[in-house]
């Protein structure tokens, strides 16, 4: 017995490295795991608050070295943020919360191909001894992914909700004002019969939209970075040096756009839910006029 | 006879179709622009970025699909 113990151990020393679809956990609070995905986006956070007492503490008049950069961030995305709202008010609210998720994405994003990869536990499971790092991006966990976009998709609609009033915003989704005008214009203008149904068919569609914005937010999201995380380790494993190195800056590149496109689309969406349908209408009719009269 | 490999292939092979063609055009489309008005190149770029970027995710569910074949 023991020599065939010793001889399924022998087997079982190759050390695997898979990279899985789900955060694997690497310790327990209590019954609450802590997957690796969770503890790397704790120090995506850990990192962003000591960046920001940083340059807290340094704050001066004339900005110089780390502030005079971080400036120039923050004026850029905040011309940027004016230019996807077209109103100073509506940047004003969304602009904080379209920032921080911008920060955090890439934090996480970048954590995720530091070469600190090396770090981790060595787990023993049934098809051997397998390798579970400490770092994983957090972004590159569908559940981070969801909460961001959840949290941006429903704040947009109570954004919305604030900005526009309770029955407007209803009336997007399940349009009973389409629906009365029936009764109201059908004597006069008959083609309302065809019209109104149409109308409330499109806010059908803008509902069944509103879920396929969380699916695609966080499905773009976690997507593009746990493939480029398979990405760096397969090509790693062709060969450990050398050929990674493009690839690498072509990961810091992706986590860059991934992060920027993510909070421009929930600036948009913050921007979208915050606009009336009708009086959009008015302004694009009155633009319309004032083209044709210049 | 083991069909999962082909179902791994077939999903990201025929998921990138697509997205290639689409990132081909906006590529195109930006150096057209480029080539029409080359002091717009800097305006070009970025727009070209994220409508890509756009493009490529579409790819990228395909891949996560074809890892989520087990």
């Amino acid at each position: 017995m023991e020599n065939l113990t010793t001889q399924n151990n022998t087997e079982n020393t190759e050390i695997i490295h898979e990279s899985t679809l789900y955060a694997e956990p690497i310790f327990y609070i209590g019954s609450f795991s802590i997957t690796n995905a969770l503890f790397t986006s704790w120090i995506a956070v850990l990192t962003i608050v000591l960046i920001v007492f940083a340059i807290r503490k340094n704050l001066k008049e004339v900005p110089k070295g780390i502030q005079n950069f971080f400036e120039i961030i923050f004026e850029g995305a905040l011309s940027l943020c004016d230019q996807v709202t077209n109103s100073r008010k509506i940047t004003e609210k969304v602009f904080p919360l379209a920032f921080a998720i911008f920060f955090f994405v890439l934090v996480n994003n970048w954590l995720g191909i530091l070469p600190l990869g090396g770090f981790g536990l060595l787990e023993k499971t049934d098809e051997g001894i397998a390798f579970v790092p400490f770092i994983r991006s957090g972004t590159a966990d569908i559940n981070t992914t969801l909460a961001l976009s959840l949290l941006s998709v429903i704040g947009a609609n109570i954004f919305g909700i604030v900005s526009i009033g309770l029955w407007k915003s209803f009336n997007k989704y399940v349009n009973l004002k389409a629906l009365g005008s029936i009764a109201i214009k059908i004597r006069k203008d008959p083609v309302v019969l065809i019209v109104a149904p149409v109308t409330f068919f499109v806010g059908v569609l803008e509902l069944i939209g509103e879920f396929a914005k969380i699916a695609s937010l966080s499905f773009r999201l976690f997507g593009n970075v746990f493939a480029g995380e398979v990405l760096l380790l397969s090509m790693s494993a062709i060969i450990a040096y050398g050929l990674p190195v493009p690839f690498l800056f072509l990961e810091i590149f992706v986590g860059v756009i991934q992060a920027f496109i993510f909070s421009i689309l929930v600036l948009v969406y913050f921007t979208i839910a915050s606009q009336d349908h009708d009086t959009h209408d008015e302004k694009e009719h009155q633009n319309i006029n004032e083209k044709i009269t210049v | 006879m083991d069909l999962i490999p082909l179902a791994k292939a077939l999903a990201i092979g025929l998921g990138a179709i697509g997205p290639g063609i689409g990132v081909g055009l906006i590529g195109a489309k930006a150096m057209e622009a480029i080539g029409r008005n080359p002091e717009a190149s800097g305006k070009v770029l970025v727009p070209m970025l994220i409508a890509s970027a756009f493009a490529e995710a579409i790819a990228i569910y395909a891949l996560v699909i074809a890892f989520s074949i087990k």
